[in-house]
């Protein structure tokens, strides 16, 4: 049954440019849960409007959160033990 | 396509919010509208990515979508390809309201994951469900630009799902370039009434017609899928089911069907 | 480069205009009911769902059976999503939390000023006592008059309709009782502790 909320990572790059002042799409994240690699671009992107989740796609452990408000940008990366973004 | 200068100081950040003015509308489908754009400042794009698009009305109310590139970086104009949703927000303002001359908000380009690049050696398997043809037309018409010898190196084979024929946006581009000895292109309806001269295929796609549309396994081809999150979750499976390594499948879900 | 942000011009918003006084501010009506998640949709099957109360090092349980024999309740209720849409005349069906928290006091769960909501998935949500109690939420598995659809948080939600709807935690397990407040899934990330949709208290800071 296809989990209609899910997009692709790739969703929330505007999102995450606003924070990294880059496209991270292609940076490689590390799950604190069971140390799977993968591009963000191909995480699992939750959240709708209320803000950016992602989560791994082997195990479903919340590697980023991240919320703008009117004021700040909230984020939560502790999911992520290591990120690895190219620079061209 | 020029490359990236830091001493460009007098462009806008790529990632601010940016006017663009419409230069011309276009109809493709009865829902399909493409939008020309003139970006001011604009350092290209590479093929598959998209733009964030605001819109805010008088009283302050804002709506912001993403919509997919549909041109090629070679083009300095960027065009977007919007499916129209008669219960949108955004996509009936887009293709009912503006006209050539009008000024949109747009904030890209953004997405460096679903990107293909002529430089990219090997071949391609593209597969689209529906309006999910916008990012993957604008890697074929990027690819057509390409000098003959990076063409013969990465060879593409699409598969485009629409519900009628009259919904295949850019049908005649796509049955030019799949005349072009290179590139094979299927398309399958899952709505086309029966008593149509239809000749393609007629079902929503399959592990048969993967396996005839794309490459043997083996080849260890790149495949971007794309279209609404069902249609993704569907194809994507199905690739894997034939053998095709998952690290080399990209999707993006344009999300629930409409 | 001022900052007064571009209009689109002729582009409005297509929302009808709703009966004075029932909107919060800045909200809008919405006749569909939008689905927002933060994760994958948990499926637990109904013999191994239970919905428990937590207090120090005690437990009290419910399987789903013992949930649904306690008395049930049909509230009616609009709902307001911070993102901006609200529903009106909701129609739930489910049991008063002051039943449960009533019963688990019975069993020496004494009540405290706070409380984190649990959901399947990792989801978590704060609350104050006084917002969950008085008649004010409940424990539903039943909308529009079927069993609650699992996109929207089946078998069973938490409904606290007079906060932004965040704090309706889907696909609820229970509660864990706090005497000091934590930040719960969104809260820890800006949202606001209570979450008053009548004083916009939609982040952090918010009056």
């Amino acid at each position: 049954m296809p989990d209609q909320m899910r997009l692709d990572g790739n969703a929330a790059a505007g999102q995450l440019s606003e924070l990294f002042a880059r496209d991270v799409t292609t940076a490689v994240a590390t799950c604190a849960g069971c140390h799977t690699a993968a591009p963000l671009g191909a995480l699992a992107e939750y959240g709708q409007s209320m803000g950016v989740v992602l989560r791994c796609g082997r195990c479903d452990t919340v590697m980023l959160r991240l919320v703008r408000t009117p004021h700040a940008i909230h984020v939560d990366a502790t999911g992520i033990t290591v990120m690895v973004v190219p620079v061209s | 396509m020029t490359e990236e200068s830091e001493t460009a100081a007098a462009s806008p950040p790529r990632l601010a919010w940016q006017v663009a003015s419409v230069v011309e509308t276009r109809q493709e489908t009865p829902r399909a509208h493409t939008l020309v754009l003139d970006v001011p400042g604009w350092r290209g794009h590479r093929a598959g990515q998209h733009v964030d698009v605001r819109l805010v009305a008088e009283d302050g109310y804002q709506a912001q979508r993403s919509y997919s590139i549909a041109s090629a970086p070679e083009n300095p104009r960027i065009e977007l390809t919007i499916e129209r949703l008669d219960d949108g927000e955004v996509s009936p303002y887009l293709c009912d309201v503006l006209h050539a001359g009008d000024g949109v908000e747009v904030r890209g380009p953004i997405g460096g994951y679903f990107v293909w690049s002529s430089r990219d050696e090997g071949p391609v398997f593209l597969i689209a469900g529906g309006s999910g043809i916008v990012p993957l037309m604008a890697m074929l018409r990027h690819r057509a630009h390409a000098a003959s010898e990076l063409r013969s190196r990465s060879r593409m084979h699409l598969l485009y799902s629409a519900r009628t024929v009259s919904d295949i946006i850019y049908i005649r581009e796509l049955a030019d370039l799949s005349n072009d000895g290179e590139t094979r292109v299927t398309f399958t309806l899952t709505r086309e009434p029966a008593s149509s001269d239809w000749k393609g295929e007629r079902r929503r796609i399959d592990r048969a017609m993967l396996e005839a549309a794309g490459w043997p396994a083996k080849e260890g081809s790149l495949s971007y899928v794309c279209g609404p999150t069902p249609f993704v979750e569907a194809a994507a499976n199905l690739l894997v089911e034939i053998g095709y390594d998952a690290s080399r499948i990209r999707t993006e879900r344009f999300g629930p069907t409409s | 480069m001022a900052d007064i942000p571009f209009i689109a011009r002729g582009f409005h918003s297509k929302r009808p205009a709703a009966p004075p006084g029932r909107l919060p501010p800045g909200q809008y009506e919405t006749r569909d009911f939008p689905v927002l998640s933060a994760g994958p949709t948990p499926r637990t099957p109904l013999d191994r769902w239970d919905f428990t109360i937590r207090g120090g090092d005690d437990t009290v349980r419910w399987s789903w059976q013992e949930l649904l024999a306690l008395p049930h309740e049909t509230p009616t209720v609009d709902i307001h999503c911070v993102t901006k849409w609200s529903k009106f005349d909701t129609k739930w069906e489910g049991i008063s939390v002051d039943t449960l928290l009533n019963a688990a006091e019975e069993k020496g769960l004494r009540k405290t000023a706070f409380v984190m909501a649990r959901s399947d998935g990792g989801y978590t949500t704060n609350l104050p006592l006084a917002d969950v109690t008085g008649g004010k939420a409940w424990v539903v598995f039943q909308f529009d008059g079927g069993p609650l659809d699992p996109e929207h948080g089946g078998p069973a939600r938490l409904l606290v309709p007079h906060l932004y709807f965040w704090k309706s935690a889907k696909w609820v397990r229970g509660l864990t009782l706090m005497d000091r407040d934590q930040p719960g899934f969104w809260e820890q990330l800006g949202y606001h502790d209570r979450g008053d949709p009548w004083t916009e208290q939609r982040y952090q800071g918010d009056p």
